[in-house]
């Protein structure tokens, strides 16, 4: 495409990020304790070096193809379009991946990344219970030791992810501190990485944290938008319109968007949770309601009172329900190359329940909330309009609050 | 330096010095469980001999902390502490105490609060250093600027973890004292000091004059007793607050000034 423009300046910057200092324009950087600086480094390092190595590479590769099932089908959802009667939408199937979600990318990558760094354990926090059982279950192939953090609140709510974990040979280990979610899972991890540092590599699950956290996270998620933007230039021979993605932390978002940031005329939404409403404590809707701070070692967009003290969050899906964003996105925000919006629990549960009943395919209550906002506009859409949806993990887990919600 | 020859930490060092002693610093929640109990426990740890107190500021997630200080910062919070009202609290309590008092917080409260706005009020409320927890130098320019136009001292932590270069930045950053992290892991009370703590007190010692001091699981006299063979303060901050927890309710300030007390018997040289 000859709209596609150069990365850096379509992004609104001037250099190519994260700068050395793992900064994406002012967002990002290391606030940790000193402890965690060395850990930190020789991560960085090992990263760096496995980056340039094509054996490495190749490895991944083979995994994310014979273990977890890549690539993922981009699959038109007809009669979805039909019935909102505007715009073609399009799902990028990450639900059918291994261990039902995009999460098994990363895990991958990063348990490859501590093999070679000779760790023997890896701890991960988990939200919604998707990033730990793809953790727990890179362990078990890899054969090491694996502990997840999880919020007691989480553990209640996504019960069936707590027992695959610990069918997988994980400890999981529940978190009472706190709000007992994502957040205070991580605080749990950190202080767990903090004591174990020599044999143990802390298995973060999106694009937060420290440097190299953010981007290293995106580029074993960037898969997603590579295979996104060939399957739809084979099947409808031109870019889509709008990209739509969930944003928790925002790891499957940055992995669709990344490799269409160059393309102009290519929009992209990302969608945060809106909660119950948009007071303080009802949602998780950082570009709505939160301003620029530190939290989980990285600078960026947090939900907080005026004393800076985390605020506490709600979403009806866990994997959202967290109060900070991964700093590129908030550098993406602040450029104005992405948009960020809203949709509440009412409305992913409504978007759960249509999708299941129009195309047989039951959603996450995460993706469910990308694909209300595909719902949202698509009607409003000219019937040549292309909306691609990251449907990054599917709904089994959700089952139960399904149920209780009633939304049969 | 000038600046940093002249500030109450470092008057606090070398009277020290002088006298042949080794220090107690105190570690202790603010708002833990109220401002006033706080303002109440900072005199009767001064009067007990405390030769420094940190004063730690609660936050929401306090990732580095143990769980005894992660409950006292609850508690704190629960109680509306927030560090606004520790800095204005801190003007009167400074008036009764001795000792330099370094703030001890996580990043985000200060930088919401405007570093320049902190440094001042800090100053004014007559704090002495600052220690904030989850920044490192790499990413403390602003926050150095701010505070040192202030005259504060800077404290930075090294860590067994860190390397000859990472321990020689953290030194040349910190001004007051250079505070070493006993050991890896989150504060707490430990049963026995690592094994890493004096190599790492030696790596310190070559790279600079500044007085040492070392934390993260001491608190005992035996253990307080012991830094001090090597460092030239001890730091005592989960046992206090345990103690603070436990014996507050009952005793009373008095029963954690004791406290200290006992923690400072044992840093008394047994021919005393």
């Amino acid at each position: 495409m000859n709209s596609r423009t150069d990365t850096a300046e379509a992004r609104g910057v001037s250099q190519p990020w994260p700068d050395a200092a793992g900064r994406f324009g002012e967002f990002g950087g290391r606030f940790v304790p000193e402890t965690l600086m060395s850990p930190i480094e020789e991560l960085q390092r090992a990263y760096l070096e496995a980056q340039a190595d094509t054996a490495f590479q190749r490895e991944f590769k083979r995994l994310l193809k014979d273990f977890a099932g890549r690539p993922t089908p981009l699959y038109h959802a007809r009669r979805l379009s039909d019935r909102l009667g505007g715009a073609q939408i399009f799902l990028k199937r990450e639900d059918l991946l291994h261990t039902g979600a995009h999460k098994i990318n990363n895990c991958l990558g990063q348990g490859l990344l501590a093999r070679r760094m000779g760790k023997t354990r890896l701890i991960a926090e988990t939200g919604a219970g998707q990033h730990g059982v793809a953790t727990a279950t890179v362990a078990a192939m890899f054969g090491l030791e694996c502990c997840v953090y999880m919020g007691e609140e989480d553990m209640a709510r996504q019960a069936p992810n707590v027992f695959r974990m610990r069918l997988l040979g994980a400890q999981v280990v529940p978190v009472g501190s706190g709000s007992k979610t994502l957040k205070d899972a991580i605080n749990e991890a950190m202080r767990d990485w903090v004591t174990n540092v020599s044999n143990t590599h802390y298995l973060m699950g999106s694009v937060l944290g420290p440097h190299p956290y953010p981007v290293m996270v995106r580029e074993f998620q960037r898969v997603i938008g590579q295979e996104a933007r060939r399957q739809i230039m084979d099947t409808v021979g031109r870019l889509p319109d709008v990209l739509l993605a969930c944003v928790g932390g925002g790891s499957n978002s940055i992995g669709l968007f990344y490799d269409f940031i160059p393309d102009a005329e290519v929009q992209m939404v990302g969608i945060e949770a809106g909660g119950r409403s948009l007071q303080l404590g009802d949602h998780a809707a950082r570009f709505a309601g939160g301003k620029p701070g530190v939290l989980h070692g990285t600078y960026t967009y947090v939900l907080q009172n005026e004393d800076g003290l985390i605020a506490p969050t709600h979403s009806i899906s866990a994997g959202l329900d967290y109060p900070a964003i991964g700093p590129e996105h908030a550098a993406l925000f602040r450029s104005g190359r992405v948009q960020y919006t809203q949709v509440g629990d009412e409305a992913a549960l409504e978007a759960a329940r249509e999708l299941s009943r129009t195309e047989g395919i039951i959603p996450a209550l995460e993706s469910a909330h990308a694909v209300a906002e595909a719902m949202r506009r698509a009607p409003r859409m000219g019937r040549e309009t292309i909306l691609l949806v990251n449907l990054s993990g599917r709904g089994d887990k959700d089952l139960g609050i399904f149920q209780s919600a009633g939304i049969l | 330096m000038t600046v940093a020859s002249s500030s109450r930490l470092s008057i606090r060092f070398g009277e020290l010095t002088q006298r042949g002693e080794k220090g107690l610093v105190v570690y202790l929640t603010a708002g833990d469980p109220s401002l006033d109990a706080t303002g109440e426990i900072l005199q009767a740890i001064d009067q007990a001999g405390a030769d420094v107190i940190e004063l730690g500021i609660p936050f929401s997630d306090p990732l580095a902390d143990g769980p005894v200080i992660q409950r006292a910062s609850e508690r704190a919070l629960k109680a509306g502490t927030t560090l606004r009202n520790v800095l204005a609290s801190l003007k009167d309590w400074r008036k009764a105490i001795q000792a330099p008092v370094v703030l001890f917080s996580y990043y985000n409260p200060i930088l919401q609060y405007g570093l320049t706005a902190f440094a001042r009020q800090a100053h004014a409320a007559g704090a002495d250093g600052v220690l904030v927890v989850d920044l490192t130098p790499e990413e403390a320019d602003p926050y150095l600027k701010a505070v040192r136009q202030e005259g504060l001292d800077t404290i930075f932590l090294a860590s067994p973890t860190s390397s000859a270069e990472r321990l020689q930045r953290a030194a040349a950053t910190s001004s007051g004292f250079l505070y070493l992290v006993s050991r890896t892991g989150v504060t707490g009370e430990q049963k026995e000091l690592a094994a890493t703590l004096v190599p790492l007190i030696q790596r310190a010692r070559a790279v600079t004059p500044l007085p040492i001091a070392v934390g993260f699981g001491i608190s005992n006299p035996q253990q307080v007793r012991r830094v001090q063979q090597f460092a030239e303060a001890a730091v005592v901050g989960s046992a206090v607050v345990h103690a603070i927890e436990e014996r507050f309710s009952t005793g009373g300030a008095r029963a954690i000034g004791d406290f200290v007390r006992w923690l400072k018997h044992g840093t008394e040289s047994e021919a005393a």
